[in-house]
């Protein structure tokens, strides 16, 4: 067994890591770097509770070998907040009860913030089709949904201009 | 200070039924909160399960040798490392047997074997060096096909009980029950329409999206810790012990968070597995099931066969009403909820004439366990369905038919009791009334509507409250949070003491640290271990008088507890400046140490609880798609502590039913294997499936419960399988009586239906 | 004495009866001479079984009392998802 060595960006931090060959990128956060953020719901691309971003695309992590993270910014829950601030998306799900047992959230964050970053204003219908390969067993999406819109509002605002400032301030 | 119980309906709250942010869910939403698979331990090794390939086969042998040889392989178990403490039958053996299979494997996915090793690929590639010798038997997979006198036999002792006399055969039916009152037969006379069909249902399987996982350790002095996802951490101590042969207090189990359960965690199958090769290593071992062993080898729901005759007088009264219920659970008899299905079925209805007859049945299928008011579900799709036909051929609104023959207070249930208040026709009415029952349908649009019921219970559960020297709270509730119960847990405690809820926090104790609580199921917890938290607050508050009445000087019962503050009751207590929790628990130190309230009890007085769902449906009459465009769930609370939850509750309970309704279901091969063990075929609803659910809260509060509290979780799921199949037969014109209602089932009814031309049952 | 209705199908174990009267003053002493009565019953009694006394349902309550007039049904053990 010989393994492979791997240069990559997560969240903005400069990561080396040694994997096996047949190690997914889900693998390795989890198991090796103690990212477990991202979820293993099924392994097999269905269920999104392993969404990461791969240089800004939703990608789900399971479907990823770890050795192609080579060279990418891989994105997780795990940098979502930024210091003690929540991200508008994280607050809205508290807010508006968006999760029951919690499992899927990760990945819907994930999931939500790639969807809001390519349009900010989406419809109920887009949303719905945005996080169409994210699943969740507890809610029913409906409080999901509500707290995507509500979160997407106040990031249109003045007040999410500012909180985006300092994100990209602190990143 | 008033201590009891009794129903405060007219009480005005200050905590409960506002939506605070619940405790857990900052961890939730940064990805810091630890689940199942989510934990490690120094030294950790990987476990993995062999699993039968084969439906029914005798075990011959197992050759476990080359296994055992290979480098950084710990551990090989077998049938052989379990050696039976249970007495060799009942529900206890059962469990052993489906966690490691013993002489026969009887299901596809049958544990046969596992390894502990370094690494998952080496704990991978030891599994292909065991060799299993199979004997192939003829298997059966499907309910009415176990029931047939040539079926192949699972159990060659099992002879079916219920039944008199006893049969002299053995046979796949474990067990027959049979509920109800009056004279059917009778009341069929007295009917001028009857209306008898038959139904099946597909096992559903509960789809948790978080797969089993336990992380164990055990030394070999017997002392264990294991750690997993389940929604009964005590349920697994008490049942791992008893199967490794050790001391119950022997072992600690610590529930992490769990990724949804819906009753599928309600029992155990890779704990002891853990366990074992963690004793036979003296390693820790993590053992995480993939989704596929999820589908194979874990618990769905029972598939079931079922006829319901009922018959009604021209004005709409049911005069009888007549059910048999097949349902298949899986190799092990007693697993299947049949006789659930058999009570609850007519449940809704004020009967004088009523009979269910129920079948547990087992098959060569995973060993079913609880999802969501188990059995319910199945038996409301089959008689909903026949009340709306019956509705329909008497010219009559299905809901004014559903409320003429309500039950009510003082009406004997179908399974024998006098209700007590309870809100089914507060649900009716408030579905007549709903804007929902009048908004104009659009091409192609049906609506229909079901009423549903289940059960809810109490049991055991302990809690014990600590106020440190500031004054804020820890409570140690052991029932699991499935949906956030910690936050209603301290809405409740913060209620009963009069102070803040920010000022209060829960956690769910290790089985170590606090006494037995049951499974959370039977939608219990928000009731059962809610009504432990009020009293363990209560507790709490008779000893914070006492210090302040010891501070003062004067009687314990000349202190009374208002508003988060001790004060003298009355004017002869004395003239003191009433002391705060905070200044009572500053000064605890030195007035006799720490403050702590607790409570210990078996609550029962679970109020029966009703639901109406209404269901609007569009089907593309050139695909069978159905498309659910508007959804309501109306269902009685007692009393919403944290109403965001309760709603939360009804709308994923209505989801689950929708998509059992018109996707869900395990699909066999004639090999008897499980061909759709996968997210991507085994099809749960995603997000662009579904419309908003609308919700309704009724508040008629449970007299069994201080503050009115009735459980919600279960009832919601009853209602969609036959609010969906009446709303596509009000779209369609035809009368669906299996589920699912996949596209292609739908647009074969539709167009044998066309053919006929007109009206018929598909 | 208590008068507890049995369900239908544990009729074999009751000599075809439905209803029995059994000298009891609570639910444990209930499901304890039940036993002794019809020793049939002693199997699903194991197994597990719940009892509804004027409507509610008790799992455990062995000490819950019963009223001459309680309204007392055997039920099969009671459990949820």
């Amino acid at each position: 067994m010989s393994g492979i060595t791997v240069n990559t960006k997560i969240n903005g931090d400069p990561v080396e890591f040694i994997c096996e060959a047949d190690e997914t990128l889900l693998d390795v956060l989890r198991n090796r770097l103690g990212l477990t953020g991202a979820k293993e719901g099924c392994s097999t691309g269905d269920c999104g509770a392993c969404s990461v971003t791969v240089d800004g695309r939703l990608t789900c992590s399971c479907l990823v070998l770890g050795a192609e993270a080579e060279g990418h910014n891989i994105g997780t829950i795990e940098g979502m907040a930024h210091g003690e601030s929540l991200h508008p998306l994280q607050s809205k799900f508290l807010e508006h009860a968006a999760l029951q047992c919690g499992i899927c959230t990760p990945g819907i964050l994930v999931a939500a913030k790639s969807l809001l970053e390519k349009n900010p204003d989406p419809t109920e219908t887009e949303i719905r089709f945005g996080l169409a390969g994210n699943l969740c067993r507890c809610t029913g999406y409906d409080k999901i949904v509500r707290a995507v819109q509500d979160a997407a509002k106040e990031m249109r605002s003045g007040k999410s201009a500012k909180s985006k400032a300092t994100a990209k301030k602190r990143a | 200070m008033p201590l009891d119980n009794a129903p405060e309906s007219k009480r005005k709250f200050n905590v409960v039924g506002t939506r605070p942010l619940r405790p857990d869910g900052i961890d939730k939403v940064t990805g810091r909160a630890r689940f199942g698979a989510d934990a490690s331990a120094p030294g950790q090794l990987v476990g993995r399960i062999l699993r039968s390939p084969h439906a029914h086969a005798i075990i011959k042998k197992i050759d476990t040798s080359k296994a055992e040889k290979l480098a950084g392989v710990k551990a090989v178990i077998t049938r052989d490392d379990f050696p039976d403490h249970t007495g060799g039958s009942g529900g206890l053996y059962d469990t052993l047997c489906n966690v490691m299979a013993r002489e026969k494997a009887f299901y596809e996915g049958h544990a046969v074997a596992a390894v502990a090793a370094t690494s998952a690929s080496i704990a991978r590639a030891a599994l292909k060096l065991i060799k299993v010798d199979y004997e192939v038997l003829p298997h059966v997979t499907d309910v009415d096909e176990a029931m047939k006198p040539n079926a192949p036999l699972l159990h060659k002792d099992m002879f079916t009980d219920g039944v008199d006399p006893k049969p002299k055969k053995p046979s796949n039916v474990a067990r027959r029950f049979e509920f109800g009152h009056g004279d059917v037969e009778e009341g069929f006379k007295k009917a001028d329409i009857i209306v008898e069909r038959s139904f099946k249902t597909e096992a559903a399987h509960q789809g948790y999206i978080e797969p089993h996982a336990a992380l164990a350790s055990m030394g070999p002095d017997g002392s264990a810790e294991l750690w997993c996802c389940t929604q009964g951490h005590y349920m697994v101590r008490d049942v791992c012990s008893q199967l490794l042969g050790i001391d119950i207090a022997r072992l600690r189990v610590t529930q992490s968070e769990i990724g949804g359960g819906f009753g599928g965690k309600t029992t155990v199958f890779i704990e002891p597995v853990a366990l074992a090769l963690a004793r036979k290593a003296n390693r820790p071992v993590k053992v995480v099931m993939t989704r596929e062993e999820v589908f194979k080898a874990s618990g769905p729901t029972a598939s079931t066969s079922i006829d319901i005759k009922i018959g009604v007088t021209k004005d709409g009264m049911i005069t009888a009403a007549d059910g048999t219920f097949r349902y298949q659970g899986g190799p092990f008899q007693g697993c299947s909820p049949a006789e659930f299905g058999g009570m609850s079925a007519f449940a809704q209805f004020h009967l004088d004439n009523v009979r269910a007859v129920a079948y547990d049945v087992v098959a060569n299928r995973p060993k079913t366990i609880s999802y969501r008011a188990p059995g319910a579900p199945m038996a409301n799709f089959a008689v909903e369905s026949v009340i709306e036909e019956l509705a329909h051929k008497l010219g009559m609104a299905p809901i004014d038919f559903r409320i003429k023959n309500a039950a009510r207070e003082g009406t004997k249930s179908s399974y024998g009791p006098t209700y007590g208040p309870i809100g089914l026709g507060a649900t009716l009415e408030a579905a007549k009334n709903h804007p929902h029952f009048k908004a104009p349908l659009g091409p192609n649009q049906g609506r229909g509507m079901a009423a549903g019921f289940w059960f809810n219970f109490g049991g055991q559960s302990c809690v014990t409250l600590n106020i440190p020297i500031d004054g804020s709270i820890t409570v140690s509730v052991g029932s699991p949070d499935i949906g956030g119960s910690r936050a209603s847990m301290c809405m409740m405690v913060a209620e009963e003491l009069g102070i803040g809820y920010d000022q209060v926090r829960a956690i769910i104790a290790d089985t170590s640290s606090l006494g037995y609580n049951d499974v959370t199921d039977g939608s219990r917890t928000t009731f059962a271990t809610g009504m432990a938290c009020i009293l363990a607050a209560r507790d709490a508050m008779k000893k914070l008088c006492a210090r302040a009445a010891a501070t003062w000087g004067i009687p314990e019962d000349a202190v009374t507890w208002e508003k988060g503050y001790a004060k003298p009751a009355g004017a002869n207590a004395g003239n003191f400046a009433p002391l705060s929790l905070k200044e009572i628990a500053a000064a605890s130190p030195g007035t006799g140490g720490p403050i702590a309230g607790h409570h210990e009890y078996s609550a029962d007085g679970a109020g029966v609880s009703f639901a109406t769902h209404i269901c609007d449906v569009e089907i593309d009459p050139e695909t069978g798609r159905s498309q659910i465009v508007r959804y309501t769930v109306i269902q009685d609370a007692g009393k919403a502590v944290h109403p965001s939850y309760v709603e939360g509750q009804f709308q994923g309970g209505a989801v689950q039913g929708i998509g059992w309704a018109l996707n869900e279901e395990y699909i066999y091969g004639k090999d008897g294997r499980l061909q759709n063990a996968g997210f991507l075929d085994y099809r749960i609803p995603v997000c662009s499936d579904l419309p908003m659910i609308d919700t309704q809260i009724l508040e008629i509060p449970n007299p069994g419960h201080p503050y009115g509290v009735r459980g919600v979780g279960e009832t919601s799921i009853v209602p969609p399988l036959a609010a969906i199949a009446n709303a596509v037969a009000d779209a369609t014109g035809v009368r669906f009586t299996q589920i699912p209602l996949s596209p292609p089932r739908v647009l074969k009814g539709i167009e044998e239906a066309k053919k006929a031309g007109g009206k018929k049952a598909a | 004495m208590a008068r507890v209705v049995l369900w239908g199908s544990l009729k074999p174990h009751t000599g075809g009866k439905l209803e029995v009267d059994i000298e009891a003053r609570n639910v444990g002493e209930l499901l304890a001479r039940l036993g002794e009565t019809y020793p049939g019953l002693q199997n699903q009694i194991k197994r597990g079984v719940s009892v509804s006394i004027d409507g509610l349902i008790y799992r455990e309550g062995w000490l819950e009392p019963l009223r001459p007039d309680s309204e007392v049904f055997l039920l099969p053990r009671m459990t949820g998802g």
